[in-house]
């Protein structure tokens, strides 16, 4: 009875590390699709296989390793590599055009329609 | 009506045209100019002669500059570089420190062996992180730090050439 009672904690115990170490690798996943690999052409350093990409990998779980979140690990590069190394830009003075203009667009279109329809 | 329409979809056109014509003027080429003043420090790693850990903080922590190297024995242009870099050595005023990038260390002491050694220390970085946090894109680079304040006066991406090696000797003076 107590060795089944054993077999059991060390399987929760391995299945448990398993499940923390998979979370691990989604998050440097994200994170890395959302970063640009800037000595590559048109590539995200999660796609590639440059020795800077693999070292910005191994620095990103470090950093999760030490307990830093997805965003403070986001300004650590943005600190050093300017913005451009995100692939999302933030919300900024600079790029206030690029997500309102959407907006913009489509609100205009709506009332366009919205007139349309009503005078008919 | 209709006017209003040819209206919008002229100047939504003009926007577009305006937006498109301003991106073909703009370099796409990636020129860090954003790159932090201030370098980053807080770097502990194993000296390669000594296996030691030793802190970068207390390295840059006197007067003077430091010339701050990211080299490899497998990076073919840091063997023209290391010429260079042997000019530099023992000058007043400027430590060099050596940053040897994702390389067997042995291979990294016999290049030091065959080709001299300009550096005044040499940090290991076996996976690359520690470039990372320099803010390098690879090797070779070259920082040219203004000691205690740690402020990045030079930043060389790619390979020295005499021209920075010249301005690097009247910075230091």
């Amino acid at each position: 009875m107590k060795k089944i009672l054993y077999l059991n904690l060390i399987f929760l115990l391995l299945f448990s590390l398993n499940i923390s170490a998979n979370e691990d690798t989604k998050l440097i996943n994200k994170i890395s699709k959302n970063l640009r690999c800037i000595v590559c052409q048109g590539q995200s350093v999660y796609d590639s296989q440059s020795e800077f990409a693999i070292s910005v990998k191994s620095l990103i779980q470090k950093k999760i390793k030490e307990g830093k979140n997805e965003d403070e690990i986001y300004t650590f590069f943005e600190q050093r590599y300017g913005e451009w190394i995100l692939y999302n830009p933030r919300f900024s003075k600079n790029t206030i055009f690029l997500w309102l203009f959407p907006l913009i667009l489509f609100l205009l279109a709506a009332i366009y329609i919205a007139r349309r329809i009503t005078i008919k | 009506m209709r006017y209003i329409k040819f209206i919008l979809v002229l100047t939504t056109s003009f926007i577009i045209f305006v937006i498109f014509y301003l991106g073909l003027n703009k370099e796409l080429k990636y020129y860090p100019k954003h790159f932090k003043k201030k370098i980053d420090t807080n770097i502990v790693s194993k000296d390669i002669f000594s296996m030691q850990d030793i802190s970068l903080n207390n390295l840059l922590d006197k007067e003077g500059y430091t010339l701050l190297n990211i080299w490899a024995s497998w990076c073919l242009p840091c063997r023209d570089e290391h010429v260079l870099l042997m000019e530099l050595k023992d000058k007043k005023n400027l430590q060099i420190i050596g940053l040897n990038y994702k390389d067997k260390i042995i291979n990294a002491k016999s290049f030091i062996k065959e080709n001299g050694n300009p550096f005044d220390v040499i940090l290991i970085d076996d996976d690359g992180s520690n470039s990372i946090i320099l803010g390098a894109y690879g090797v070779p680079e070259t920082y040219l730090i203004k000691n205690k304040d740690n402020i990045i006066v030079n930043k060389y991406i790619g390979i020295l050439n005499l021209k920075n090696i010249s301005e690097i000797k009247k910075k230091i003076k």
